[in-house]
């Protein structure tokens, strides 16, 4: 299927939601979002990618295998927890560092490292279920 | 801070992930399996080391406190179960080099291995009731998967009637758990044990816990909810057969026996006599059954039922011998059933057949096979000195002294329908000569085992028969420690103390 306004609409919208995607990843924290909506959010931006010009060319843009992507995710997350148990806590206990940037003091911590395990997983794993059903059908 | 309770938890699912971004290089994956398994395997038997001279071990992930956050606990019921799921790993994960094919690997099997692997230790460590359904889940999924990877009718047909059944169990598993948390107000098991202590609502909880009878019951395969384990435990390659035959199943009983020994034992006199006349069909119904198949890797399924029988029965007698016993022959079952499965593809690869009437000639041909094959039939039709003698000894002793006659003879003679179908077995495939070996020679796909693949196949059921002999001669020591596991989940205050005042 190739449609000139679809084709059109997901070149502007495309990078808009990749956009919107890290900004729910990292409102997360403390308001709605987080790495799980932020890697839907994600993997729509790649999936109407997908809809509009071909799995083909979109597993080229995404440059890396999407199963391989939950591996890492899968790293990402369990690295979060090693963190903990090298700074001598109980595994997955919050690590903390809170580093003063253009005079704001940023809270960075170990939930983001897991967090962005998370958003790796879900983009990872709904982009490999929803490739696999549109290569099925051509 | 002590991790090692983690450390069996951990390894599998690192393993996983870095399986997972090796997708591309099969060999890679492989060994990254191999290396795992051996790691856990390792982990594991300190992890028992460390509890055996410890104590119970006791970690709360995020450093959140008991009653509220997660508990990992290791007693010793648990981390001897996790050592056994660790031997298995290990030489499962060497015996796939061998059996395993490339379309499989391909779509994941190491990785899905590992993942299935990471739920079932997760199952065995949990100390927290939700926890414990996500396991259930993780297992489910990933077996589901591995059921199905192949797509063939059979295979997808027998992944359906499993993951329908499962997903039921789930449900009900759910509803119990809502109801546990509704009459405690909390999930995790040492606090909802000593909530329980003296409640005055008996009926509720003996309701709640009939459900968790249906739900581990299910997952379990015990009468009458087992029909879908013969159903579906054939059609997949040996490996998964093996590694879902043995162990998943266990892993129902093992919830059983934690949740009838910690939290439900309000009113041993109604639920521990249901739990005996679930145990009398479901030993005699699995035998029958057996009995009446002669493809192997049927005639083994419906043995597993038979055995998860004697396990639920020392479960229901109840005593420290009994208790002591239903480990052992978990254990033990774990080995022998595993150790039968991968023979039979052993067997499968060299004759090319898993049915009776097709095998034959094997004594002749390969007398190691043979007697590996004997090693682990001897074992678990319970003839002395093997494992499986000490098995259903223990548990049988364990009736003798609660004098319930008539299960001990119902138990007894299903030992005795047991070395029957493992006779049946050893004349069909071994003694008998192969029916038609021009057949073999004019299959265009049957290659024969040579060299690497040899070895891959015949050193981890070497290994199995090597621990079932030394467990059998030398169980004494084994045995020590099997009695302080069955003191342990006797006593549920020493386990509430560890977790709840450490």
């Amino acid at each position: 299927m190739k449609s000139v306004i679809l084709q059109t609409a997901t070149r502007l919208i495309f990078p808009l939601l990749l956009v919107f995607s890290i900004f729910m990843f990292f409102r997360g924290h403390n308001e709605p979002g987080g790495g799980f909506i932020g890697g839907l959010v994600g993997a729509a931006a790649f999936v109407l990618f997908a809809i509009a010009f071909g799995t083909k060319v979109t597993r080229e843009l995404l440059r890396i295998d999407p199963r391989i992507m939950v591996g890492w995710g899968l790293l990402f997350a369990l690295l979060s927890g090693f963190i903990s148990m090298w700074a001598g806590d109980a595994f997955f206990t919050g690590q903390w560092v809170f580093p003063v940037l253009f005079g704001n003091e940023l809270h960075i911590g170990t939930p983001l490292i897991f967090d962005i395990g998370v958003y790796l997983v879900v983009v990872g794993f709904t982009l490999a279920v929803i490739f696999a059903l549109e290569e099925e059908t051509n | 801070m002590n991790h090692i309770v983690l450390y069996p938890l951990l390894i599998p699912i690192l393993t996983a992930s870095i399986a997972l971004i090796a997708f591309n290089n099969r060999r890679l994956q492989r060994w990254i399996g191999v290396i795992g398994s051996a790691l856990l395997l390792v982990a594991s038997s300190v992890l028992l080391y460390v509890v055996s001279t410890d104590g119970i071990q006791v970690v709360q992930p995020g450093n959140w406190e008991a009653p509220f956050g997660i508990s990992m606990v290791a007693d010793l019921f648990s981390a001897l179960m996790v050592l056994v799921t660790g031997l298995k790993a290990f030489v499962v994960s060497v015996y796939a080099l061998g059996d395993m094919d490339d379309e499989r690997e391909s779509f994941g099997y190491h990785p899905l291995y590992q993942i299935l692997i990471f739920g079932v230790i997760g199952a065995f460590l949990t100390g927290d009731l939700f926890n414990l359904y996500v396991w259930f889940e993780v297992m489910l999924i990933t077996s589901f998967v591995l059921l199905a990877l192949g797509n063939k009718k059979s295979q997808l047909d027998g992944a359906v009637k499993y993951v329908v059944i499962n997903l039921f169990s789930s449900l009900i598993f759910l509803s119990g758990v809502g109801i546990m948390y509704g009459i405690t107000g909390t999930l995790n098991f040492a606090a909802m044990a000593e909530a329980l202590q003296g409640t005055e609502n008996t009926g509720l909880v003996v309701t709640a816990s009939m459900m968790f009878l249906i739900a581990f019951g299910i997952k379990s395969a015990v009468f009458p909810l087992f029909f879908w384990l013969p159903a579906s435990y054939h059609t997949p390659p040996i490996t998964v057969t093996a590694i879902f035959g043995a162990l998943l199943t266990k892993v129902g009983v093992y919830s059983l026996v934690r949740m009838f020994s910690l939290i439900f034992t309000q009113d041993i006199g109604y639920t521990h006599t249901i739990l005996l006349w679930i145990a009398v069909p479901t030993m005699v119904v699995g035998v029958l059954g057996a009995a009446s198949q002669y493809d192997t890797r049927k005639i083994l399924s419906f043995h597993i039922v038979s055995q998860i029988g004697y396990m639920i029965m020392g479960l229901a007698f109840f005593t420290k011998i009994a208790l002591a016993g239903v480990i052992y022959y978990i254990l033990h079952n774990i080995l022998a059933k595993t150790n039968l499965f991968l023979v039979a593809g052993i067997a499968n690869k060299e004759v090319g057949s898993y049915h009776l009437s097709r095998l034959g000639g094997l004594y002749k041909t390969n007398p190691l096979l043979s007697s590996l094959f004997a090693i682990s039939a001897i074992s678990l039709a319970g003839l002395p000195p093997l494992t499986g003698f000490w098995a259903k000894y223990t548990v049988i002793y364990a009736g003798l002294e609660v004098q319930e006659w008539v299960v001990i003879g119902f138990a007894l003679a299903v030992g005795l329908m047991t070395l029957f179908s493992m006779t049946k077995i050893w004349m069909g495939a071994y003694w008998s000569p192969l029916p038609d070996a021009s057949r073999l020679a004019s299959d265009p796909d049957f290659k024969p085992v040579s060299g690497n693949q040899k070895a891959a196949l015949y050193i981890p059921v070497a290994i199995i028969a090597l621990v079932i002999v030394v467990l059998g001669i030398f169980g004494e020591p084994f045995f020590a420690i099997l009695f302080e596991a069955a003191e342990q989940l006797l006593d549920p205050s020493i386990y509430i103390n560890a977790v709840l005042n450490p």
